[in-house]
């Protein structure tokens, strides 16, 4: 297991992820309004939300993309906000992410972008990443596009190799912004299929956004509710469709809720 | 945190303070990309491949506009100084002020200033385009240090290469004083080119490469500390591109003054 690899002398214990009292302001706006999280290890947290709840800004915080005004991020015992920039940078090679807009390099092609975290962290024999590109590609239904540039792709398409960027390095802590937004019901499944592989074979931790119920069904351990930069609620997938919170309510039933109303 | 703009007689004040705030963030910001440059300069992994890719942007493709900006240069410099020497006699000296002139000063400014017009503003426009598009974000996420990945190749890369293009146009110039002097003036060749190496020594034009070499140094770091930190989205990088030319132009010309008084 590469987690008992990086800290040889202790079993790994307590959650993968602990979050506590972060608060995030930019400018006159506060984002995140004191959440306290802990995510276990190989458990798939599932985070839901209006647009603008600070959900994107809560992810970046995990892999320490976003520096907090106050609280504090603890992954697999170190501390984001107070490691060393090289503790954290080392950290950061157990991490995959994906991002809600893709954020593929546009100045290279798919396989160049997919082979990135390969080449970089992993091995520069060019067959054995060339299998790997390969690999990915199939694992997100898009066999054979590596010679195209992102500009030449859908925004769907753009997503799933973000998404095939993210896992090419088969890391131990996934991070998926909104992975499928955009996408037809086939390859939802297949991103959602994707990460249950992952979960049930290797054990990762992960960190989903999505508004999609269905995938949050599919890949949920736990589904959190966020509301204007705070937890409202986290339950299970069956607790969650049954809660009787009226703002989870309002949002499984595809309503706007009385509050929100003008 | 209430910004609230203040109004009456301090006004001038406040925006005065904040203008200087500004500038030294601004300041900051270079010296802090600049030594972190050179920190991850002697990290592994070495991207030799990425070096040579960024040589061949700020070198090579400079070279037309090094070329005819040192050539012209080189032309008005003859015609203007023949025209000045001839009403006390010393159009002998031509040939000397062109290749003086040349190498200790006007070649190396003056490929400062075109690079940074033309590279300096295109690697904000990238990493202003990169920030903004998350992509450094991305990069941070695969555990590569953008200083390390980005901007280090791109400022090594024009410290490499500014000292020779500015050998390429002191000598380009100086065949364009000569093109002028001996083409329209009739001056004697022979001594012409005699002239213009008789009064030049090594320090002239070493002085010169040095001084390109920083300006390569500036112009890149430059580029790539507004490309870094631009927000903002597509204007905000239409920002950083414009203000990274005037700025590097503005840092080029007075660290100039500042390097002469020292390398002389
Ligand atoms: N860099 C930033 N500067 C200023 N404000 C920001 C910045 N990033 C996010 N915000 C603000 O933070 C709030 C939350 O943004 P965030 O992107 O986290 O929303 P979200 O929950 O991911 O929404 P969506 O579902 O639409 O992606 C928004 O109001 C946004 O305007
Ligand atoms: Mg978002």
């Amino acid at each position: 297991m590469p987690a008992a690899a990086s800290t040889p002398h202790a079993a790994p214990t307590g959650p993968m992820i602990s979050v506590i009292g972060l608060v995030k302001s930019f400018g006159a706006k506060q984002v995140l309004n004191g959440i306290d999280l802990a995510v276990g290890r190989g458990e798939s947290l599932v985070l839901v939300g209006g647009s603008g709840a600070g959900k994107s800004v809560f992810i970046k915080h995990l892999i320490g993309l976003i520096q907090p005004d106050e609280g504090h991020v603890v992954v697999d015992g170190v501390d984001l906000t107070l490691a060393p920039p090289e503790t954290v940078l080392a950290l950061r090679k157990r991490f995959g992410m994906s991002f809600q807009e893709g954020a593929l390099f546009d100045s290279k092609t798919v396989f160049d972008n997919i082979a990135f975290p390969i080449l970089r962290h992993r091995t520069r024999d060019r067959g054995q990443v060339a299998a790997r590109v390969r690999e990915c590609l199939e694992l997100v239904r898009l066999p054979g596009i590596e010679d195209k540039m992102p500009s030449e792709l859908s925004g769907g398409m753009r997503r799933r190799v973000g998404f095939a960027r993210a896992i090419a390095l088969e890391p131990e802590i996934l991070l998926f912004d909104e992975p499928t937004t955009g996408l037809d019901p086939i390859n939802t499944a297949a991103i959602g299929n994707v990460i249950n592989q992952l979960r049930s074979e290797l054990g990762v931790t992960a960190v989903t956004i999505t508004h999609d119920m269905n995938l949050a069904r599919r890949i949920a351990d736990r589904i959190a509710m966020m509301r204007r930069g705070r937890i409202l609620s986290i339950d299970t997938p069956d607790l969650f469709q049954r809660s009787d919170n009226w703002f989870v309510r309002a949002f499984l039933d595809g309503e706007v809720p009385e509050e929100d109303r003008p | 945190m209430a910004e609230r703009p203040s109004a009456g007689p301090l006004a001038w004040l406040d925006h005065f303070g904040r203008s200087v705030l500004a500038a030294l963030d601004e300041l900051g910001r270079f010296f802090y990309i600049m030594s972190s440059s050179v920190l991850w300069s002697f990290r592994r992994p070495f991207d030799g491949a990425e070096l040579l890719r960024q040589m061949v942007r700020v070198g090579w493709d400079s070279i037309p506009v090094v070329f005819l900006t040192c050539l012209f240069t080189g032309m008005v410099l003859a015609l203007q100084t023949y025209r000045g020497f001839e009403r006390f006699h010393a159009e002998g000296f031509v040939g000397s002020v062109v290749a003086l002139s040349l190498t200790r000063e006007l070649a190396p400014v003056l490929t400062g200033l075109m690079v940074a017009g033309r590279v300096g503003s295109a690697m904000a426009a990238e990493l202003g385009t990169m920030r903004v598009t998350e992509q450094i974000d991305a990069l941070y996420a695969m555990a590569t240090e953008p200083i390390h990945y980005l901007v280090v190749p791109r400022v090594n890369a024009s410290i490499l290469m500014l000292p020779v293009l500015t050998i390429i146009g002191d000598a380009v110039g100086i065949i364009g004083g000569w093109l002028i002097a001996v083409g329209l003036f009739d001056a004697n060749s022979y001594l012409y080119v005699d002239r213009t190496f008789q009064f030049l020594e090594v320090n002239d034009v070493t002085s010169g490469l040095i001084k390109a070499a920083f300006f390569g140094l500036i112009l890149s770091v430059t580029g790539c500390a507004k490309g870094f930190y631009t927000a903002g989205g597509a204007e905000g990088v239409g920002r950083a591109t414009t203000s990274a030319v005037v700025t590097a132009c503005l840092y080029i010309l007075l660290s100039d003054f500042f390097l002469t008084k020292v390398l002389f």
